[in-house]
């Protein structure tokens, strides 16, 4: 029983390489399940969430297919056979 | 995978480093400039909107802030010219009592040689953030931040960026900022407190022209000999002013248009400033197609156009605020980039140009470093070994 997270390509630099990570203990809720994240990769925090401590606007964050700005965001309670998906928004391109 | 070209730089070559909406490359050439060779892209799908490179201390430090629309902004550096970069640099942050957020990092900015281990970021929001060890942590000016003119600062079109810091290179607690829409600021204690400088700048996009603050400042750059005489691009307008920002005084005489971004001083000769002119706020290119570049050699009383090598029809180019930039070459190399992703050069201060990259994503900042033996150390900076002032050298 754990807590999956999947790991964007563009961030796995700062994951020492891992497609995904899998998290020690029983995070409850999302924002848990990124603080035990963070612990290992410390400099990933700052690429999905802001200063304010906000997923940042153009990456989603999914547990299984569900979004969590339709689940209470970084608040969502989680199982913990869950996986976390972190990943770009199509909305957040370069502009052309 | 975007597949990545390094270059390999000797001592004594001349560094040419771009950065465009779409990652930043790096061109290098021996002294003579006459063949360059392109490095990157790097950070590919990021948007560079400031480079710097510090050779103080016996560094060659290459530093660049790339900006992602996902991930955000960070800084990063590399000890070998862009082979490899640091994992990610703790970069400017925002105390989350301020509620701000970092949007992105404007300008980089190494002190002054007799400050080795300072360095400043000019970020958006505007905002001023300092380090005192050489870039291993960061901390946002307060002075600055709590300024009570903040809360009305307006963005320009590119956002609210802090873009140019001008630490003035011997009297360490004096600081020069502008801001795009506030003006440039001035502290004399460090950075505890701030002031306007810019009496004498117009803002005639605001119903008083002459506000207290407001000004839209595109670029300042200081003289190479008098640290207190300083040039101003402005959101319409050229200025120069004599007295360290106290006063400024009109100097658009002989150009095509005072509308323009970029300028640049020349890094040896006194009162020798380049800009481009660009036609209305409203078209930003270049007036009737023709590319060219404009010098002053006697602080703003003339300017004549620079156009050998620059194409003289058809061009309707844009180059931005940090995209123009000089070397440190005895004869002084320029260079800037357009937003159509065109580099041009010249080796001989700006008499002939050709270009040495086109198809470049738009270009956003250029900068220039010459590359000394692993271990020398940068000179004072321009203005350090000034010499004494002529009074009435120049007069606009």
């Amino acid at each position: 029983m754990s807590v999956v997270v999947q790991i964007p390509a563009p961030l796995r630099p700062q994951a020492q390489g891992r497609r995904e990570v899998t998290l020690e203990g029983r995070p409850l809720t999302v924002g848990e399940a990124f603080s035990a994240l963070w612990a290992v990769h410390p400099s990933l925090r700052d690429r999905v969430l802001d200063e304010r401590g906000q997923v940042r606007p153009h990456v989603n964050v999914f547990v299984g297919a569900e979004s969590i700005r339709d689940g209470g965001g970084l608040a969502m309670p989680i199982t913990d056979t869950c996986v976390i998906a972190i990943i770009p928004a199509v909305s957040g391109g370069c502009n052309a | 995978m975007v597949d990545s070209r390094q270059v390999r730089v000797r001592d004594g070559d001349v560094l040419v480093m771009v950065g465009t909406t779409k990652g930043a490359f790096l061109f290098r050439s021996d002294r003579r400039r006459a063949q360059w060779e392109r490095g990157g892209p790097h950070f590919p799908g990021h948007a560079v909107y400031a480079l710097a490179y510090d050779d103080r201390s016996g560094r060659r430090r290459l530093w660049a802030a790339p900006a992602s629309a996902h991930w955000g902004s960070s800084l990063r550096w590399s000890e070998d010219f862009g082979r490899t970069w640091s994992a990610e640099a703790p970069g400017p942050r925002f105390p989350e009592e301020t509620g701000a957020t970092l949007t992105r990092v404007w300008q980089i900015r190494p002190g002054p040689v007799q400050q080795p281990r300072v360095l400043y970021c000019g970020a958006e929001p505007a905002s001023l953030f300092v380090s005192n060890d050489g870039g291993e942590s960061w901390s946002l000016c307060k002075g600055l931040h709590d300024h009570p003119h903040r809360a009305k600062w307006q963005p320009g079109g590119g956002g609210l960026c802090l873009h140019t810091i001008l630490p003035h290179p011997t009297r360490k607690e004096t600081i020069h900022v502008a801001i795009s829409t506030a003006g440039v600021y001035r502290t004399d204690d460090g950075g505890r407190s701030w002031r306007t400088a810019h009496k004498g700048v117009r803002a005639q996009f605001l119903p008083d022209p002459h506000p207290e603050f407001g000004q839209c400042v595109h670029k300042v750059v200081r003289d190479s000999a008098q640290p207190d005489r300083m040039f101003l691009q402005n959101h319409w307008g050229l200025y120069r002013t004599d007295d360290g920002g106290e006063t400024w005084r009109d100097i658009a005489n002989g150009v095509p248009s005072d509308f323009g971004f970029a300028m640049e001083a020349h890094p040896h000769e006194p009162d020798t400033v380049y800009i481009v002119p660009l036609e209305s706020d409203e078209f930003r290119c270049t007036p009737e197609g023709r590319l060219r570049v404009y010098r002053t050699r006697n602080a703003g009383r003339s300017w004549q156009p620079l156009t050998k090598g620059l194409p003289q029809e058809g061009a309707f180019e844009t180059v931005l605020r940090d995209a123009l930039a000089a070397d440190a070459c005895d004869k002084a190399g320029l260079y800037f980039g357009t937003r159509s992703g065109k580099l041009f050069a010249s080796r001989d201060g700006g008499a002939a140009w050709r270009a040495i990259a086109e198809g470049l994503p738009p270009i956003l900042c250029v900068k220039t470093a010459v590359v000394l033996k692993a271990g020398r150390s940068a000179r004072p900076a321009r203005g350090a070994r000034a010499k004494p002032v002529v009074r009435g050298r120049a007069r606009a």
